[in-house]
Protein backbone atom coordinates (compact mmCIF):
# COMPACT_ATOMS: atom_id res chain seq x y z
CA UNK A 1 0.00 0.00 0.00
CA UNK A 2 2.81 2.42 0.82
CA UNK A 3 4.42 1.70 -2.58
CA UNK A 4 1.31 2.76 -4.56
CA UNK A 5 1.06 5.97 -2.51
CA UNK A 6 4.66 6.84 -3.46
CA UNK A 7 4.02 6.22 -7.17
CA UNK A 8 0.81 8.26 -7.47
CA UNK A 9 0.80 12.02 -8.23
CA UNK A 10 1.35 13.76 -4.94
CA UNK A 11 -1.52 16.23 -4.33
CA UNK A 12 0.75 18.26 -2.05
CA UNK A 13 3.29 19.04 -4.85
CA UNK A 14 0.65 20.13 -7.39
CA UNK A 15 -0.90 22.64 -5.00
CA UNK A 16 2.65 23.84 -4.28
CA UNK A 17 2.96 24.71 -7.96
CA UNK A 18 -0.35 26.56 -7.91
CA UNK A 19 0.72 28.46 -4.80
CA UNK A 20 4.01 29.38 -6.48
CA UNK A 21 2.11 30.80 -9.48
CA UNK A 22 -0.08 32.87 -7.15
CA UNK A 23 3.02 34.20 -5.42
CA UNK A 24 4.57 35.34 -8.72
CA UNK A 25 1.35 37.04 -9.74
CA UNK A 26 1.07 38.84 -6.43
CA UNK A 27 4.76 39.74 -6.51
CA UNK A 28 4.31 41.29 -9.93
CA UNK A 29 1.39 43.38 -8.70
CA UNK A 30 3.37 44.42 -5.65
CA UNK A 31 6.39 45.46 -7.74
CA UNK A 32 3.99 47.75 -9.55
CA UNK A 33 4.57 46.48 -13.08
CA UNK A 34 0.89 46.14 -13.80
CA UNK A 35 0.04 49.48 -12.21
CA UNK A 36 2.90 51.12 -14.15
CA UNK A 37 1.47 49.86 -17.40
CA UNK A 38 -2.03 50.91 -16.43
CA UNK A 39 -0.89 54.43 -15.51
CA UNK A 40 1.07 54.86 -18.72
CA UNK A 41 -1.80 53.62 -20.85
CA UNK A 42 -4.17 55.99 -19.09
CA UNK A 43 -1.76 58.88 -19.72
CA UNK A 44 -1.97 58.23 -23.46
CA UNK A 45 -5.75 57.88 -23.28
CA UNK A 46 -6.11 61.14 -21.36
CA UNK A 47 -3.90 62.96 -23.87
CA UNK A 48 -6.18 61.64 -26.59
CA UNK A 49 -9.19 62.91 -24.66
CA UNK A 50 -7.60 66.32 -24.06
CA UNK A 51 -6.84 66.57 -27.78
CA UNK A 52 -10.44 65.74 -28.66
CA UNK A 53 -11.95 68.13 -26.12
CA UNK A 54 -9.53 70.96 -26.93
CA UNK A 55 -10.36 70.73 -30.59
CA UNK A 56 -14.11 70.16 -30.46
CA UNK A 57 -14.56 72.61 -27.57
CA UNK A 58 -12.92 75.33 -29.62
CA UNK A 59 -10.01 75.96 -27.18
CA UNK A 60 -7.68 75.37 -30.10
CA UNK A 61 -8.82 76.37 -33.56
CA UNK A 62 -10.04 73.18 -35.26
CA UNK A 63 -7.99 74.06 -38.33
CA UNK A 64 -4.74 74.03 -36.36
CA UNK A 65 -5.65 70.90 -34.43
CA UNK A 66 -8.52 68.93 -35.91
CA UNK A 67 -10.32 66.54 -33.57
CA UNK A 68 -8.60 63.21 -33.05
CA UNK A 69 -11.80 61.42 -33.98
CA UNK A 70 -11.90 63.14 -37.38
CA UNK A 71 -8.29 62.25 -38.08
CA UNK A 72 -8.97 58.64 -37.14
CA UNK A 73 -12.11 58.54 -39.28
CA UNK A 74 -10.14 59.90 -42.24
CA UNK A 75 -7.54 57.20 -41.61
CA UNK A 76 -10.20 54.49 -41.64
CA UNK A 77 -11.87 55.83 -44.78
CA UNK A 78 -8.49 55.97 -46.52
CA UNK A 79 -7.91 52.40 -45.48
CA UNK A 80 -11.26 51.36 -46.88
CA UNK A 81 -10.72 53.07 -50.24
CA UNK A 82 -7.22 51.61 -50.30
CA UNK A 83 -5.36 54.91 -50.76
CA UNK A 84 -3.77 54.46 -47.32
CA UNK A 85 -2.29 51.12 -48.32
CA UNK A 86 -1.14 52.43 -51.70
CA UNK A 87 0.63 55.34 -50.03
CA UNK A 88 2.15 53.36 -47.17
CA UNK A 89 3.08 50.57 -49.56
CA UNK A 90 4.83 52.99 -51.93
CA UNK A 91 6.76 54.61 -49.10
CA UNK A 92 7.72 51.24 -47.65
CA UNK A 93 8.77 49.96 -51.09
CA UNK A 94 11.05 52.93 -51.68
CA UNK A 95 12.54 52.77 -48.20
CA UNK A 96 13.17 49.03 -48.24
CA UNK A 97 14.56 49.00 -51.79
CA UNK A 98 16.96 51.85 -51.05
CA UNK A 99 17.95 50.17 -47.79
CA UNK A 100 18.53 46.79 -49.49
CA UNK A 101 20.67 48.30 -52.26
CA UNK A 102 22.66 50.20 -49.68
CA UNK A 103 23.15 47.12 -47.48
CA UNK A 104 24.24 45.00 -50.44
CA UNK A 105 27.09 47.44 -51.12
CA UNK A 106 27.82 48.70 -47.62
CA UNK A 107 28.14 45.41 -45.71
CA UNK A 108 30.81 43.91 -48.02
CA UNK A 109 32.58 47.27 -48.08
CA UNK A 110 32.60 47.53 -44.28
CA UNK A 111 33.88 43.99 -43.89
CA UNK A 112 36.53 44.62 -46.55
CA UNK A 113 37.57 47.85 -44.82
CA UNK A 114 38.20 45.96 -41.59
CA UNK A 115 40.28 43.30 -43.31
CA UNK A 116 42.30 45.27 -45.86
CA UNK A 117 44.44 48.28 -44.99
CA UNK A 118 44.47 49.96 -48.44
CA UNK A 119 40.68 49.78 -48.70
CA UNK A 120 40.42 51.23 -45.23
CA UNK A 121 42.84 54.07 -46.06
CA UNK A 122 40.81 55.04 -49.10
CA UNK A 123 37.31 54.90 -47.65
CA UNK A 124 37.86 55.91 -44.04
CA UNK A 125 37.97 59.69 -44.61
CA UNK A 126 35.04 59.48 -47.04
CA UNK A 127 32.91 57.63 -44.49
CA UNK A 128 33.91 59.77 -41.53
CA UNK A 129 33.19 62.95 -43.48
CA UNK A 130 29.97 61.60 -44.90
CA UNK A 131 28.59 60.49 -41.56
CA UNK A 132 27.79 63.86 -39.94
CA UNK A 133 26.80 65.52 -43.21
CA UNK A 134 23.15 66.34 -43.76
CA UNK A 135 22.91 64.00 -46.73
CA UNK A 136 19.47 65.23 -47.67
CA UNK A 137 21.22 68.31 -49.05
CA UNK A 138 22.38 66.16 -51.96
CA UNK A 139 18.83 65.41 -53.10
CA UNK A 140 18.73 68.20 -55.73
CA UNK A 141 21.90 66.71 -57.24
CA UNK A 142 20.30 63.29 -57.48
CA UNK A 143 17.19 64.79 -59.05
CA UNK A 144 19.42 66.52 -61.59
CA UNK A 145 21.32 63.36 -62.42
CA UNK A 146 18.54 60.82 -62.38
CA UNK A 147 14.89 61.67 -62.77
CA UNK A 148 11.95 63.09 -60.90
CA UNK A 149 10.41 59.74 -60.10
CA UNK A 150 11.45 56.77 -58.03
CA UNK A 151 15.09 56.38 -59.09
CA UNK A 152 16.19 59.60 -57.45
CA UNK A 153 14.25 58.80 -54.27
CA UNK A 154 15.67 55.30 -53.95
CA UNK A 155 19.20 56.51 -54.66
CA UNK A 156 18.84 59.21 -52.01
CA UNK A 157 17.67 56.62 -49.49
CA UNK A 158 20.57 54.30 -50.38
CA UNK A 159 23.04 57.18 -50.01
CA UNK A 160 21.67 58.09 -46.58
CA UNK A 161 21.77 54.53 -45.21
CA UNK A 162 25.17 53.78 -46.68
CA UNK A 163 27.36 55.41 -44.05
CA UNK A 164 25.56 53.94 -41.05
CA UNK A 165 25.75 50.41 -42.44
CA UNK A 166 29.40 50.73 -43.45
CA UNK A 167 30.36 51.97 -39.98
CA UNK A 168 28.44 49.20 -38.25
CA UNK A 169 29.85 46.45 -40.49
CA UNK A 170 33.37 47.85 -40.09
CA UNK A 171 33.10 48.02 -36.30
CA UNK A 172 31.49 44.58 -36.08
CA UNK A 173 34.14 42.89 -38.19
CA UNK A 174 36.94 44.65 -36.36
CA UNK A 175 35.64 43.43 -33.00
CA UNK A 176 35.74 39.76 -33.92
CA UNK A 177 37.68 37.82 -31.30
CA UNK A 178 41.11 36.90 -32.67
CA UNK A 179 41.26 33.74 -30.57
CA UNK A 180 38.26 32.32 -32.35
CA UNK A 181 39.87 33.02 -35.71
CA UNK A 182 43.19 31.46 -34.66
CA UNK A 183 41.39 28.49 -33.19
CA UNK A 184 39.58 27.88 -36.47
CA UNK A 185 42.80 28.24 -38.46
CA UNK A 186 44.57 25.75 -36.20
CA UNK A 187 41.83 23.28 -37.08
CA UNK A 188 42.74 23.69 -40.73
CA UNK A 189 39.95 26.02 -41.82
CA UNK A 190 40.57 27.79 -45.12
CA UNK A 191 40.43 31.61 -45.22
CA UNK A 192 37.04 31.40 -46.91
CA UNK A 193 35.72 29.16 -44.14
CA UNK A 194 37.10 31.50 -41.52
CA UNK A 195 35.27 34.36 -43.20
CA UNK A 196 31.91 32.70 -43.63
CA UNK A 197 31.78 30.64 -40.47
CA UNK A 198 33.62 32.76 -37.89
CA UNK A 199 34.00 36.38 -38.90
CA UNK A 200 30.61 37.08 -40.46
CA UNK A 201 28.49 35.38 -37.77
CA UNK A 202 30.47 37.13 -35.02
CA UNK A 203 30.07 40.49 -36.72
CA UNK A 204 26.37 39.88 -37.26
CA UNK A 205 25.02 41.48 -34.03
CA UNK A 206 26.64 44.81 -34.81
CA UNK A 207 25.69 44.62 -38.46
CA UNK A 208 22.10 44.01 -37.41
CA UNK A 209 22.26 46.97 -35.05
CA UNK A 210 23.40 49.03 -38.01
CA UNK A 211 20.36 47.75 -39.93
CA UNK A 212 18.09 48.67 -37.03
CA UNK A 213 19.37 52.24 -37.18
CA UNK A 214 19.47 52.40 -40.97
CA UNK A 215 15.92 51.29 -41.73
CA UNK A 216 14.26 54.13 -39.76
CA UNK A 217 16.76 56.48 -41.43
CA UNK A 218 15.62 55.07 -44.76
CA UNK A 219 12.01 55.75 -43.85
CA UNK A 220 12.70 59.31 -42.72
CA UNK A 221 14.64 60.01 -45.92
CA UNK A 222 11.90 58.49 -48.07
CA UNK A 223 9.26 60.64 -46.42
CA UNK A 224 11.29 63.82 -46.81
CA UNK A 225 12.12 63.12 -50.46
CA UNK A 226 8.44 62.44 -51.10
CA UNK A 227 7.55 65.74 -49.48
CA UNK A 228 10.06 67.50 -51.67
CA UNK A 229 9.12 65.82 -54.91
CA UNK A 230 5.39 65.42 -54.44
CA UNK A 231 3.36 62.66 -55.98
CA UNK A 232 2.13 59.61 -54.13
CA UNK A 233 3.50 58.00 -51.02
CA UNK A 234 2.68 59.01 -47.48
CA UNK A 235 5.07 61.99 -47.54
CA UNK A 236 3.69 63.25 -50.82
CA UNK A 237 0.11 62.80 -49.63
CA UNK A 238 0.84 64.77 -46.45
CA UNK A 239 2.49 67.70 -48.19
CA UNK A 240 -0.34 67.84 -50.72
CA UNK A 241 -2.80 67.91 -47.83
CA UNK A 242 -0.73 70.68 -46.25
CA UNK A 243 -0.76 72.76 -49.40
CA UNK A 244 -4.51 72.34 -49.78
CA UNK A 245 -5.00 73.35 -46.13
CA UNK A 246 -6.47 69.92 -45.41
CA UNK A 247 -5.33 69.68 -41.80
CA UNK A 248 -7.36 66.53 -41.14
CA UNK A 249 -5.37 64.85 -43.91
CA UNK A 250 -2.10 66.05 -42.41
CA UNK A 251 -2.89 64.68 -38.97
CA UNK A 252 -4.23 61.39 -40.25
CA UNK A 253 -0.96 61.08 -42.18
CA UNK A 254 1.01 61.62 -38.99
CA UNK A 255 -0.90 58.87 -37.21
CA UNK A 256 -0.33 56.56 -40.19
CA UNK A 257 3.40 57.29 -40.18
CA UNK A 258 3.65 56.77 -36.43
CA UNK A 259 1.92 53.39 -36.76
CA UNK A 260 4.15 52.41 -39.68
CA UNK A 261 7.29 53.41 -37.80
CA UNK A 262 6.16 51.48 -34.74
CA UNK A 263 5.43 48.38 -36.85
CA UNK A 264 8.80 48.57 -38.61
CA UNK A 265 10.77 48.89 -35.38
CA UNK A 266 8.92 46.02 -33.71
CA UNK A 267 9.37 43.82 -36.78
CA UNK A 268 13.11 44.50 -36.82
CA UNK A 269 13.38 43.59 -33.14
CA UNK A 270 11.55 40.33 -33.79
CA UNK A 271 13.76 39.50 -36.78
CA UNK A 272 16.85 40.26 -34.73
CA UNK A 273 15.74 37.90 -31.96
CA UNK A 274 15.10 35.13 -34.50
CA UNK A 275 18.39 35.53 -36.33
CA UNK A 276 20.51 35.91 -33.21
CA UNK A 277 18.83 33.10 -31.26
CA UNK A 278 22.18 31.32 -31.11
CA UNK A 279 24.02 34.32 -29.69
CA UNK A 280 24.85 34.99 -26.05
CA UNK A 281 22.74 38.14 -26.04
CA UNK A 282 19.59 36.05 -26.53
CA UNK A 283 20.18 34.37 -23.19
CA UNK A 284 20.50 37.59 -21.20
CA UNK B 1 46.70 68.39 -36.91
CA UNK B 2 49.69 66.16 -37.37
CA UNK B 3 51.88 65.37 -40.37
CA UNK B 4 49.67 62.39 -41.06
CA UNK B 5 46.50 64.45 -41.58
CA UNK B 6 47.06 65.34 -45.27
CA UNK B 7 47.85 61.68 -45.94
CA UNK B 8 44.71 60.62 -44.11
CA UNK B 9 42.47 62.90 -46.14
CA UNK B 10 44.27 62.25 -49.45
CA UNK B 11 41.39 60.10 -50.79
CA UNK B 12 39.28 63.25 -50.76
CA UNK B 13 41.84 64.95 -52.94
CA UNK B 14 41.77 61.96 -55.28
CA UNK B 15 38.00 62.29 -55.48
CA UNK B 16 38.22 66.00 -56.31
CA UNK B 17 40.87 65.36 -58.96
CA UNK B 18 38.69 62.64 -60.46
CA UNK B 19 35.79 65.11 -60.52
CA UNK B 20 37.80 67.73 -62.38
CA UNK B 21 39.25 65.13 -64.76
CA UNK B 22 35.85 63.64 -65.59
CA UNK B 23 34.43 67.00 -66.59
CA UNK B 24 37.52 68.31 -68.35
CA UNK B 25 37.87 65.21 -70.50
CA UNK B 26 34.18 65.23 -71.31
CA UNK B 27 33.36 61.95 -69.57
CA UNK B 28 30.47 63.66 -67.83
CA UNK B 29 28.62 66.57 -69.36
CA UNK B 30 29.01 69.86 -67.56
CA UNK B 31 25.23 70.20 -67.58
CA UNK B 32 25.06 67.40 -65.04
CA UNK B 33 28.29 68.00 -63.18
CA UNK B 34 29.85 71.45 -63.49
CA UNK B 35 33.63 71.78 -63.40
CA UNK B 36 34.99 71.75 -59.89
CA UNK B 37 36.78 74.98 -60.74
CA UNK B 38 33.51 76.60 -61.84
CA UNK B 39 31.85 75.52 -58.59
CA UNK B 40 34.71 76.94 -56.55
CA UNK B 41 34.62 80.20 -58.49
CA UNK B 42 30.86 80.50 -58.02
CA UNK B 43 31.26 79.74 -54.32
CA UNK B 44 33.75 82.55 -54.02
CA UNK B 45 31.37 84.91 -55.80
CA UNK B 46 28.56 84.00 -53.44
CA UNK B 47 30.80 84.52 -50.42
CA UNK B 48 32.17 87.81 -51.62
CA UNK B 49 28.71 89.08 -52.61
CA UNK B 50 27.53 88.40 -49.09
CA UNK B 51 24.63 86.24 -50.18
CA UNK B 52 26.01 83.00 -48.82
CA UNK B 53 27.06 84.36 -45.41
CA UNK B 54 23.75 86.13 -44.82
CA UNK B 55 21.63 83.13 -45.77
CA UNK B 56 23.90 80.86 -43.75
CA UNK B 57 23.43 83.17 -40.78
CA UNK B 58 19.64 82.96 -41.11
CA UNK B 59 19.66 79.17 -41.35
CA UNK B 60 22.16 78.57 -38.59
CA UNK B 61 20.59 81.05 -36.17
CA UNK B 62 17.24 79.29 -36.55
CA UNK B 63 18.67 75.83 -36.07
CA UNK B 64 20.78 76.84 -33.06
CA UNK B 65 17.77 78.50 -31.47
CA UNK B 66 15.75 75.32 -31.87
CA UNK B 67 18.67 73.14 -30.81
CA UNK B 68 19.44 75.24 -27.74
CA UNK B 69 15.84 75.08 -26.54
CA UNK B 70 15.74 71.34 -27.26
CA UNK B 71 18.93 70.69 -25.27
CA UNK B 72 17.80 72.80 -22.31
CA UNK B 73 14.32 71.32 -22.01
CA UNK B 74 15.51 67.85 -23.01
CA UNK B 75 18.06 67.64 -20.20
CA UNK B 76 15.51 69.04 -17.75
CA UNK B 77 12.86 66.49 -18.74
CA UNK B 78 15.26 63.54 -18.96
CA UNK B 79 16.89 64.11 -15.58
CA UNK B 80 13.51 64.72 -13.91
CA UNK B 81 12.22 61.50 -15.46
CA UNK B 82 15.11 59.62 -13.88
CA UNK B 83 14.53 61.22 -10.51
CA UNK B 84 10.78 61.09 -10.09
CA UNK B 85 8.68 57.98 -10.73
CA UNK B 86 5.49 60.03 -10.99
CA UNK B 87 6.96 62.29 -13.66
CA UNK B 88 8.38 59.31 -15.52
CA UNK B 89 5.03 57.56 -15.66
CA UNK B 90 3.51 60.63 -17.28
CA UNK B 91 6.36 61.50 -19.63
CA UNK B 92 7.46 58.02 -20.69
CA UNK B 93 4.45 57.07 -22.84
CA UNK B 94 4.74 60.37 -24.69
CA UNK B 95 8.43 59.74 -25.39
CA UNK B 96 7.75 56.16 -26.50
CA UNK B 97 4.93 57.31 -28.77
CA UNK B 98 7.13 59.89 -30.51
CA UNK B 99 10.16 57.63 -30.81
CA UNK B 100 9.20 55.64 -33.92
CA UNK B 101 7.80 58.67 -35.69
CA UNK B 102 10.09 60.32 -38.24
CA UNK B 103 10.20 63.93 -37.06
CA UNK B 104 10.32 65.22 -40.64
CA UNK B 105 6.71 64.04 -40.86
CA UNK B 106 5.95 67.11 -38.75
CA UNK B 107 6.96 69.46 -41.60
CA UNK B 108 3.40 69.79 -42.97
CA UNK B 109 2.10 70.25 -39.43
CA UNK B 110 4.39 73.16 -38.60
CA UNK B 111 3.64 74.56 -42.03
CA UNK B 112 -0.06 74.65 -41.07
CA UNK B 113 0.67 76.11 -37.65
CA UNK B 114 3.33 78.70 -38.41
CA UNK B 115 3.38 79.22 -42.14
CA UNK B 116 6.60 79.75 -44.02
CA UNK B 117 8.42 81.94 -41.53
CA UNK B 118 11.09 81.40 -38.92
CA UNK B 119 8.88 79.93 -36.20
CA UNK B 120 7.98 76.86 -38.26
CA UNK B 121 11.60 75.84 -38.64
CA UNK B 122 12.59 76.66 -35.06
CA UNK B 123 9.68 74.65 -33.68
CA UNK B 124 10.39 71.72 -36.01
CA UNK B 125 14.03 71.57 -34.95
CA UNK B 126 13.00 71.98 -31.31
CA UNK B 127 10.57 69.05 -31.49
CA UNK B 128 12.88 66.87 -33.56
CA UNK B 129 15.99 67.36 -31.45
CA UNK B 130 14.34 66.96 -28.05
CA UNK B 131 13.98 63.19 -28.25
CA UNK B 132 17.65 62.10 -28.42
CA UNK B 133 18.49 64.55 -25.62
CA UNK B 134 15.63 63.35 -23.39
CA UNK B 135 16.48 59.69 -23.91
CA UNK B 136 20.20 60.09 -23.34
CA UNK B 137 19.70 62.35 -20.29
CA UNK B 138 17.29 59.82 -18.83
CA UNK B 139 19.68 56.91 -19.40
CA UNK B 140 22.67 58.90 -18.19
CA UNK B 141 20.94 60.07 -15.02
CA UNK B 142 19.66 56.58 -14.32
CA UNK B 143 23.17 55.20 -14.63
CA UNK B 144 24.72 57.44 -11.97
CA UNK B 145 26.17 55.36 -9.16
CA UNK B 146 23.57 55.46 -6.35
CA UNK B 147 26.35 55.46 -3.74
CA UNK B 148 27.40 58.92 -4.90
CA UNK B 149 23.86 60.17 -4.48
CA UNK B 150 23.54 58.62 -1.01
CA UNK B 151 26.93 60.05 0.02
CA UNK B 152 25.86 63.53 -1.00
CA UNK B 153 22.53 63.19 0.79
CA UNK B 154 24.19 61.90 3.94
CA UNK B 155 26.37 65.00 3.88
CA UNK B 156 23.20 67.08 3.91
CA UNK B 157 22.80 67.99 0.24
CA UNK B 158 19.34 69.06 -0.86
CA UNK B 159 17.65 67.34 -3.81
CA UNK B 160 18.48 70.25 -6.07
CA UNK B 161 22.15 70.19 -5.06
CA UNK B 162 22.29 66.46 -5.67
CA UNK B 163 20.78 66.91 -9.11
CA UNK B 164 23.16 69.66 -10.17
CA UNK B 165 26.38 68.56 -8.52
CA UNK B 166 26.17 64.76 -8.61
CA UNK B 167 23.67 63.56 -11.20
CA UNK B 168 24.41 66.07 -13.95
CA UNK B 169 28.20 65.60 -14.05
CA UNK B 170 27.76 61.84 -13.76
CA UNK B 171 25.32 61.74 -16.64
CA UNK B 172 27.38 64.20 -18.72
CA UNK B 173 29.06 61.70 -21.09
CA UNK B 174 25.77 60.25 -22.18
CA UNK B 175 24.04 63.62 -22.32
CA UNK B 176 26.84 64.99 -24.52
CA UNK B 177 26.48 62.01 -26.86
CA UNK B 178 22.76 62.62 -27.10
CA UNK B 179 23.39 66.28 -27.91
CA UNK B 180 25.79 65.21 -30.67
CA UNK B 181 22.99 63.15 -32.24
CA UNK B 182 20.65 66.10 -31.79
CA UNK B 183 23.19 68.34 -33.56
CA UNK B 184 23.18 66.04 -36.60
CA UNK B 185 19.36 65.96 -36.51
CA UNK B 186 19.22 69.74 -36.37
CA UNK B 187 21.19 70.01 -39.62
CA UNK B 188 19.05 67.39 -41.33
CA UNK B 189 15.81 69.03 -40.21
CA UNK B 190 17.14 72.47 -41.13
CA UNK B 191 17.93 71.41 -44.69
CA UNK B 192 14.76 69.31 -45.13
CA UNK B 193 12.42 72.00 -43.88
CA UNK B 194 14.12 74.74 -45.88
CA UNK B 195 13.97 72.71 -49.08
CA UNK B 196 10.22 72.31 -48.61
CA UNK B 197 8.94 75.45 -46.86
CA UNK B 198 11.06 78.55 -46.76
CA UNK B 199 11.52 82.13 -47.85
CA UNK B 200 15.19 82.37 -47.00
CA UNK B 201 18.08 80.29 -45.76
CA UNK B 202 20.53 77.81 -47.27
CA UNK B 203 17.94 75.20 -48.27
CA UNK B 204 15.92 77.91 -49.95
CA UNK B 205 19.04 78.96 -51.88
CA UNK B 206 19.58 75.37 -53.00
CA UNK B 207 16.05 74.95 -54.30
CA UNK B 208 16.00 78.36 -56.00
CA UNK B 209 19.31 77.77 -57.76
CA UNK B 210 18.14 74.29 -58.74
CA UNK B 211 14.88 75.53 -60.17
CA UNK B 212 16.49 78.34 -62.11
CA UNK B 213 19.15 76.06 -63.56
CA UNK B 214 22.16 77.73 -61.94
CA UNK B 215 23.77 74.41 -61.17
CA UNK B 216 27.28 75.58 -60.26
CA UNK B 217 25.76 77.79 -57.57
CA UNK B 218 23.52 74.95 -56.41
CA UNK B 219 26.53 72.63 -56.10
CA UNK B 220 28.45 75.33 -54.27
CA UNK B 221 25.74 75.80 -51.63
CA UNK B 222 25.20 72.04 -51.23
CA UNK B 223 28.90 71.48 -50.60
CA UNK B 224 28.89 74.40 -48.15
CA UNK B 225 26.01 72.82 -46.21
CA UNK B 226 27.77 69.45 -46.14
CA UNK B 227 30.98 71.09 -44.95
CA UNK B 228 29.10 73.01 -42.24
CA UNK B 229 27.57 69.82 -40.92
CA UNK B 230 30.97 68.17 -40.85
CA UNK B 231 32.70 71.13 -39.19
CA UNK B 232 29.94 71.44 -36.59
CA UNK B 233 30.28 67.77 -35.68
CA UNK B 234 34.07 67.91 -35.42
CA UNK B 235 34.00 71.12 -33.37
CA UNK B 236 31.42 69.64 -31.04
CA UNK B 237 33.53 66.47 -30.60
CA UNK B 238 36.50 68.61 -29.58
CA UNK B 239 34.24 70.50 -27.16
CA UNK B 240 33.03 67.18 -25.75
CA UNK B 241 36.59 66.01 -25.17
CA UNK B 242 37.36 69.30 -23.40
CA UNK B 243 34.33 69.09 -21.10
CA UNK B 244 35.02 65.47 -20.22
CA UNK B 245 38.75 65.93 -19.68
CA UNK B 246 38.36 65.27 -15.95
CA UNK B 247 37.37 61.67 -16.63
CA UNK B 248 40.03 58.99 -16.56
CA UNK B 249 38.98 57.23 -19.77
Amino acid sequence: MSRTRELSVDPVTSSDAARAQDETRRARLRSGKVTDFAIQASVLISIGLIWEIASRGGFVHPFLLPPLSEALMRLVSNAITGTLFIDLGLTLYRAVTGFAISAAIAVPLGVLMARSAPVRWFFDPLVSIGFPMPKIAFLPIFILWLDIYDTAKITMVAFSCFFVIVSASYAGTLAVDRWQVWSARSFGASERQVLTEIVLPMALPQILTGFQIALPVAMITTIVTEMLMGGRGIGGAMITAGRFADSVGVFSGIIAIALLGFAVIRTLEMIRRRILVWHAEARS
Amino acid sequence: MSIATPFRYAPLLILFLAWEAATTFGLISTQMLPHLTTVIATWWELMAGGELPSQAYRSLSRSFAGLGAAVFFGILIGVTMAGSRAFRLVANPIVQAFYPMPKSALIPVVMIWFGLGDMSKISLIFLGCMLPVVISSYNGARGVNPFFIWSAKSLGASNAAVAVQVVLPGAMPEILNGVRTALAFSFILMVSSELVIARDGLGYLISTFGESGSYPAMFAVILTVAALGFIADRTYSAFMRYVLRWRES
